[in-house]
């Protein structure tokens, strides 16, 4: 019985030994026929799209299933995890891969929810661009192959050049502007992510010296880097769209608001966006990008895979297919999604790079050049804290 | 149906249908007091609702539970009765009865997103009337849906009520012998508003009672009309309620819990000052008949109710109409009253993936829609052979599911459910929709299968047949049509579940329903406009095919036609 009781302990150990992401082979082979179940935010329309797309591919690939669990909030995939772990299913989890970033990654890292190290072992990490881009470091937080980069983002002001001409070149500005037009600015909701992007850009923005951010937040420091936000804030909500009593649920819906006309000015964090919604007749054609001239945040979008899925091997294909050249340019034509690469130019061949260099930018399209600089994105506990304290201001109004 | 078996179908029709609510609202009662342990927490303590009281959206977020609840399910009342008062058995009423009995099966987020693209400052009617009758050229800025107040939530609610309010107000009249005590009012000169309000409302209140109180329960606590109409700073409770559930923080379940448990307080205590309410009103009423006064308004009263019965089931209407022409739209700016282009592009993006929705969705349906009618026929059937006989204490059973807020019971059911594995899949979404199905089933077929005349069966019996052999040669056959219906019912009730399909599906289980909702967030009308359709689509189809069957099965059966 002794000897029963030691097998036991030791079966779940035997059943969690995954195959070794560096023997591609077998992963390939274990993969096929799997079901990866990707939570991913299925708010956008276009994402979900290319989603289905990648779908396609890997079906026929691989023979692996991807079904797109769409969320409303990447936090749900994170809670839906813990709390499997919490009640001890920890070999086929109802999450396979999650579109993934910041603070949910720092927190699913931090309490060992993740399966990997995987990325950098994958094939098509040779072509990722290490050194130009932000993909081995997330929100600050070193990456060490627990999440592999698909797409690069960065904070774009979408505006109705019917309306809005000129692009206002700092957060003065565009508090400025929204004064003198009350009720045509918006932005999405807080603790959406986009949300709370905005208020990370205005924060970057307002502070000379941004450096302080890249620590976490303390509370010696907190009230004090964050004056300057909540006093921009205070100016700028009762000139917002419907004087911030109401706040779009998420970026996509500012640009509903905008197709009708109640707002000139949009943030976005993909450049792409613009261009593709007007391919969609989501935009008018009058719609146009700008950034600030300080530059805007940016941020790579990952995806990770949690340590109880039953399909590691499938989501790990599916992670490798996202970082091909084929997946990657399709994400970065405008029509489709518009979505930066995370690939390094110089590491293709010649025939792929081609198909980046006939992708049309498209008319609202920034080239790399206009986007100018990346700034880095603060710490998360900066965004926890703020968005926390956003709510208890704005979030349920008096 | 096996003589030893039949018995204990009733029981196992009860367990079924509240075994999930009692074992969830026991999920919910042990967190709430802090006792979690797949959280690391264990109770007993206060802590959680210590946590609920701090935050700052709390008194606004109950406020909004409490009035667009009972706002709604007050004016959906008044309309329905003062409508009925004024205007039943005559043309304009039949022919509104006509255009809102299709309506009850219009799935809420459906009525709630048409609803939305009609009435916003950019909607539908502000485009008709721009510029021309308004001047606008850019829509105003004014907060209309997602008000703080709560008003366009509960206009959303009213106008999926007034349809459910007044089928249940028809089917109490036939045993209230209206036509009679109207004539005698009418005898003695009373007003038609003022003779029915004075002679037959209260004996058809005693009838619609408990579908009120469904009414007023579940108005208070939606979840996905609130999402769609709704306020967000703060949401109403049971929004934030499902907030907190996925919150990533786990300690978070146990606020949620908290607020859950308060969401069940409220709706009792509403559903309590509901009953004195009643009280008082009848004594009030006393007083109004004992005065005796003819009614001098009544002409305008009914003109105004007319006016408001109209307008609801226009909304529902028009709002379908909108979601159809978004579904099919180009680019459509601020002020045009129409799309610049029509296109099939939304419907071969969204269509693909809404297929797989709409087949999820219907096998759901379908699968508890039987399982329902099983359970529901089985009951009746033995009921019939047994001589049992349904008290209002059994009735209150059957109307428990609706009673209980469904943010109250289902949180903690999808934790237990998680604690026991048993949380993956769609077998436990459907069990959830079975407690939500079965008493509609139930209360749609009772009536007629009790009406059936038993002499039948006894002549069946003489001519050699079993007691099986009546039911399924003899009764089913002739309660086709109420069978068809029951089913229809059914299969709309549970195309339109969201929560218990969120919750219990964990994710994996995607309806049109969940689907629909979840591009609420994203305000892409065109997608919405694909998937409202088509969710209208999966609840209105039975309908049209409860109609039809028995029409082409009856053709030469006049007189089992309208059986």
């Amino acid at each position: 019985m002794k000897h029963l009781a030691y097998l036991a302990a030791f079966l779940p150990t035997v059943a969690l030994a995954q195959t070794d992401p560096a023997d591609w082979d077998a992963v390939t082979a274990a993969a096929e026929g799997q079901t990866v179940y990707w939570n991913a935010w299925g708010g956008s329309t276009t994402t979900n799209d290319f989603i289905a797309w990648v779908g396609e591919r890997v079906a026929a690939d691989y023979g692996v299933t991807l079904e797109h669990v769409k969320l409303t909030d990447t936090a749900d995939a994170v809670t839906r995890v813990l709390a499997e772990k919490q009640a001890g299913e920890n070999d086929d989890g109802a999450i396979d891969m999650i579109w993934i970033n910041g603070a949910n990654f720092a927190a699913m890292k931090e309490q060992d929810l993740l399966f990997g190290p995987f990325a950098e072992q994958l094939p098509n990490w040779a072509f990722v661009d290490v050194d130009g881009k932000t993909v081995q470091t997330d929100f600050t937080v070193p990456v060490e192959g627990y999440e592999a980069p698909w797409a690069m983002a960065q904070v774009v002001f979408i505006h109705d050049t019917a309306d809005l001409a000129e692009p206002l070149g700092n957060m003065g500005l565009i508090l400025e502007w929204a004064q003198a037009n009350p009720g045509r600015f918006t932005y999405p909701q807080p603790p959406d992510f986009l949300g709370t992007t905005f208020l990370k850009q205005a924060l970057v923005d307002l502070l000379d010296d941004t450096s302080v951010l890249a620590e976490p937040a303390t509370d010696d420091n907190y009230d004090a880097v964050t004056a300057p936000l909540w006093a921009f804030l205070d100016d700028l909500t009762p000139a917002l769209w419907r004087e911030g009593r109401a706040y779009p649920a998420t970026g996509p819906a500012q640009l509903q608001l905008i197709a009708d006309g109640e707002v000139d000015l949009a943030i976005s964090f993909s450049p792409g966006e613009a261009t593709a919604a007007i391919a969609n007749n989501q935009l008018p054609d009058t719609v146009r990008t700008f950034v600030l001239d300080g530059g805007t945040i940016g941020n790579a979008s990952f995806v990770a895979v949690p340590y109880n899925s039953g399909s590691t091997e499938g989501a790990m294909v599916v992670a490798n297919f996202l970082m091909s050249p084929e997946a990657q340019a399709r994400a970065q034509d405008p029509n489709i999604l518009g979505y930066g690469t995370v690939l390094n130019m110089d590491a293709l061949s010649a025939d792929d790079r081609a198909a980046f260099d006939a992708l049309e930018l498209g008319i609202a399209t920034l080239s790399p050049a206009e986007l100018g600089t990346v700034q880095a994105e603060p710490h998360p506990s900066w965004m926890t804290r703020i968005a926390d304290d956003w709510i208890q201001r704005y979030g349920v109004a008096q | 149906m096996k003589g030893r078996f039949l018995p204990v179908l009733p029981l196992l029709t009860l367990a079924v249908m509240l075994g999930p609510v009692v074992a969830g609202l026991w999920g919910t009662l042990l967190p709430a007091f802090g006792h979690l342990p797949a959280a690391g927490e264990f109770g007993p303590s206060l802590a959680p609702f210590q946590a609920l009281g701090d935050w700052p959206g709390l008194p606004r977020a109950v406020g909004l539970s409490l009035t667009t609840g009972i706002g709604a399910t007050v004016i959906a009342l008044v309309i329905v009765a003062l409508l009925t008062a004024g205007w039943s058995g005559t043309k304009p009423f039949r022919a509104l009865e006509r255009a809102l009995s299709p309506l009850l099966s219009v799935p809420h987020a459906a009525a709630a997103f048409g609803l939305a693209f009609l009435i916003a400052p950019s909607g539908w009617v502000s485009r008709l009337l721009s510029p021309g009758v308004t001047g606008w050229e850019r829509p105003p800025d004014l907060l209309i849906v997602q008000d703080q107040w709560g008003l366009a939530m509960m206009a959303g609610l009213v106008v999926k009520e007034v349809p459910f309010l007044l089928l249940m107000t028809l089917s109490a009249l036939g045993q209230t012998d209206a036509q009679r005590s109207q004539a005698v009012a009418a005898a003695l000169g009373y007003g038609r508003v003022t003779g029915w309000l004075k002679t037959v409302f209260p004996r058809v209140y005693a009838q619609i009672r408990l579908p009120v109180y469904v009414v007023l329960a579940y108005a208070m606590s939606v979840v996905d009309v609130a999402v769609i109409l709704g306020p967000n700073t703060p949401p109403p409770l049971s929004v934030q309620i499902v907030k907190w559930m996925s919150d990533p923080d786990l300690a978070m379940r146990l606020q949620a819990a908290a607020a859950a448990l308060l969401q069940l307080a409220l709706v009792i205590a509403a559903l309590i000052a509901w009953r004195m309410g009643e009280a008082l009103v009848a004594r009030l009423g006393k007083r109004w008949i004992m005065a005796g006064g003819r009614g001098r308004v009544d002409r305008a009263v009914a003109v105004t109710a007319l006016a408001f019965g109209t307008t609801s089931a226009l909304a529902v209407l028009m709002g379908l109409a909108v979601l159809a022409v978004w579904s099919f739209a180009g680019f459509w700016g601020f002020p045009d009253a129409l799309p610049d282009t029509a296109t099939l592009k939304n419907w071969m993006r969204h269509g693909p993936s809404a297929a797989g929705a709409l087949w999820e969705t219907a096998l759901i349906a379908v699968t508890v829609t039987a399982a329902a009618l099983i359970l529901t026929l089985g009951c009746l059937e033995a009921e019939y052979r047994h001589n049992l006989s349904v008290s209002q204490r059994g009735m209150w059973l059957l109307y428990l599911p609706l009673l209980v807020p469904q943010t109250a019971f289902l949180p903690g059911l999808q934790s237990l459910l998680l604690s026991v594995g048993a949380d993956v899949g769609i077998w436990p979404v459907m069990a959830a929709h079975l407690v939500f199905v079965l008493p509609y089933v139930f209360l749609s077929l009772a009536d007629p299968f009790r009406a059936w005349d038993a002499r039948v069966g006894t002549v069946a019996a003489a001519l050699g047949a079993s007691p099986d052999g009546v039911l399924w040669r003899v009764r089913v056959p002739m309660l086709v049509r109420p069978i068809l219906t029951a089913t229809a019912v059914g299969i709309a009730v549970s195309v339109g579940q969201y929560l218990p399909t969120l919750l219990i599906g964990g994710g994996r289980v995607s309806t049109l329903t969940t689907e629909a909702v979840a591009l609420a967030s994203g305000g892409d009308r065109r997608a919405i406009g694909v998937y409202g359709l088509l969710q209208t689509g999966a609840a209105l189809l039975p309908f049209a095919v409860a109609l039809a069957v028995p029409a082409l099965l009856w053709r030469n059966r006049k007189g089992l036609r309208y059986a």
